[in-house]
């Protein structure tokens, strides 16, 4: 009887009771059935509709995807930006948290509001506004310029939207440097920039690889602002499923997909990894 | 911290690329577009300012207006239907045990990090008229079809004669759906990190001085944890009011918001002075909703300390 009750879930172990429990399974299908559905009918053997009806497993799609140049150039392109935006957009994010962390200035409010601005705004708007910008100065990459530098305005946009985050991801890591380090080697006569690069950016480490990893899968997922600062030479892998997707739906896509799914698993995984190796050390 | 005279150059090294970054790519973009929503086209490719208010009477449009108004509650309602999935499945994190904690808490952060646009494809792909949501109601309903045969009901074809496939796309409902099943992840970190912070003691003592389950959630629980019940709304409310994937796909172009309405100024209507003049309306109401949060905010940490 003792054990009976025991077993029985107290007043706050919401956890243990079966109607939020089940609430929680629900909620689970609901976020990943889409998703299973998407990889399990990339194995479709069925080209017109073949989201719809299963009819036998294959792998060509996924031969056909890695065939597809456009799509291979556009998943390319895709890296690319991210690779190239992220080193900006850490450098510039941890500038920007040194500055919040070490200075007192005058309408220091109004800068962090400035640097927390374009997390916050629709990305339509800014989208819209960097398209428009874009034009009207003439700055334009010219169609036909020699690859990476094609992509330089989507470049220049997903620096502008992700180095925020980063910032604010560095700064986190920041508040528990101890100061008195830096004294002691400026004490010893390091100059500012010894002391930045040898105290100062080890410490921050962490949290340049954190958000170096958040600005490269920001910048995979963007859609939206690429949308509107790509042109037709410059096409990236969301724009182009997009208008496969418009186009007409084949399982194609779903590989395609699939592929993508995975490469940002592996980044989130290795993101994971690092943290609870940073943490146990 | 120190003042930013003692080391001026110092300070400057690190403060100029930032600034001169987001004032370049950020604030002076706006600052055409803002200047845009004053303009009118003359030609197909040349606009002029002539600070006309044009651009923003045209927002009084019954056209417009309607497309305002649907923005606002089909956020509105996907906001408060993503709440109420997400409370619960926050209560069932915050009380598990330590070990369970960050691994329930990866199983819904992690459709986040997958590509938005791969989502909404995902869930175009479900919820067609012959897609799986539709497979998985035709088989309840044969089920439920079956029991009333079985019970000697099945003359009266309660549930009608064949199953009848239900319309998500091209509807309101499933880019509701859809919006809901995008944002969800957001909501559950604001409301889990209060929950976490709430202290189980008001709960038993709401328990020990008579108030039943109910009650102590309506009464304790619910307005303890109303600061990230509010974060939660904020940010899942301003991704959803400027939207564009969600509606153009899963809505086949028949259920527009604003930014599926900015966007065709940009690119098919090719009407930039009014498509600047709505993108601006969309970010004031963005400020607005965050000022009256920050308000919020403020009000009630300020109540805490006088009290």
């Amino acid at each position: 009887m003792a054990k009976l009750k025991r077993d029985k879930p107290g007043p706050f172990e919401y956890s243990r009771k079966f109607s939020l429990r089940f609430s929680f399974f629900l909620a689970s299908v609901f976020l990943y059935a889409p998703i299973i559905v998407l990889v399990v009918f990339s194995f479709n053997n069925s080209r017109r509709g073949g989201n719809v009806i299963w009819k036998g497993f294959t792998t060509k799609y996924y031969e056909k995807a890695f065939h597809n140049d456009a799509l291979i150039e556009a998943f390319t392109n895709t890296l690319t930006i991210a690779f190239i935006s992220t080193i900006f957009a850490v450098i510039l994010g941890a500038l920007t948290a040194v500055v919040l962390w070490r200075f007192r200035f005058p309408f220091k409010p109004v800068f962090e509001g400035m640097v927390a601005m374009p997390i916050v705004i629709p990305e339509i708007c800014m989208g819209v506004s960097l398209a428009v910008f874009f034009s009207q100065f003439g700055l334009y990459v010219p169609a036909g310029t020699p690859y990476p530098f094609n992509l330089t305005n989507i470049i220049l946009a997903h620096i502008t939207f992700s180095f925020p985050f980063a910032a604010m991801i560095i700064r986190t890591r920041l508040n528990n440097f101890n100061r008195e380090m830096e004294e002691a080697a400026k004490d010893l006569g390091a100059t500012e920039f010894q002391v930045f690069r040898d105290i100062l950016v080890p410490h921050m480490k962490p949290g340049l690889i954190a958000g170096a990893l958040l600005s490269f899968t920001l910048s995979l997922d963007d859609f939206v602002i690429t949308f509107f600062t790509s042109g037709p030479d410059t096409v990236t892998f969301p724009i182009k499923v997009y208008s496969m997707v418009r186009f007409s739906v084949t399982p194609e896509i779903n590989a395609a997909s699939t592929i993508l799914i995975l490469i940002t698993l592996l980044v989130t995984a290795v993101a994971m990894k690092f943290q609870t190796f940073e943490e146990s050390h | 911290m120190e003042d930013f005279r003692k080391h001026f150059s110092v300070f400057l090294t690190f403060f100029t690329p930032t600034a001169g970054w987001l004032v370049l790519l950020f604030f002076v973009p706006l600052g055409i577009i803002w200047v845009y929503s004053f303009g009118e086209n003359i030609s197909l490719t040349e606009i002029k300012t002539t600070w006309t208010l044009d651009n923003y009477k045209r927002m009084f449009e019954p056209q417009i207006i309607t497309l305002f108004w649907r923005t606002v509650w089909l956020s509105t309602l996907s906001t408060i239907i993503t709440l109420v999935i997400a409370y619960p499945i926050s209560m069932v994190i915050a009380t598990a045990s330590n070990k369970a904690k960050p691994w329930l808490m990866l199983v819904i952060i992690l459709p986040f990090w997958t590509n938005l646009l791969i989502r909404t494809y995902a869930m175009l792909n479900i919820l067609g008229t012959r897609g799986r949501i539709n497979d998985v109601l035709e088989w309840l309903w044969n089920l439920g079809d079956g029991a009333l045969d079985l019970i000697g009901l099945g003359a009266f074809d309660l549930l009608g004669e064949h199953f009848a496939p239900i319309r998500f796309l091209g509807n309101n409902s499933g880019v509701m759906i859809g919006m809901i099943y995008v944002y969800l992840p957001f909501a559950v970190l604001p409301i889990y990190s209060s929950l976490e912070r709430l202290d189980r003691n008001l709960l038993e003592a709401s328990l020990d001085l008579g108030a039943g389950q109910w009650r102590t959630f309506r009464s304790v629980l619910l307005p303890l944890t109303s600061a990230g019940i509010s974060t939660a709304a904020v940010i899942t409310f301003i991704p959803m009011l400027g939207s564009f994937l969600i509606p153009n796909l899963l809505g086949r172009g028949k259920v527009d918001m604003i930014a599926n309405v900015i966007e065709r100024q940009f690119k098919s209507a090719n009407d930039w002075p009014f498509g600047s003049a709505l993108s601006l309306f969309l970010l004031y109401i963005t400020f607005i909703i965050l000022a009256i949060q920050a308000f919020a905010n403020m009000r009630a940490n300020k109540g805490r300390n006088d009290g």
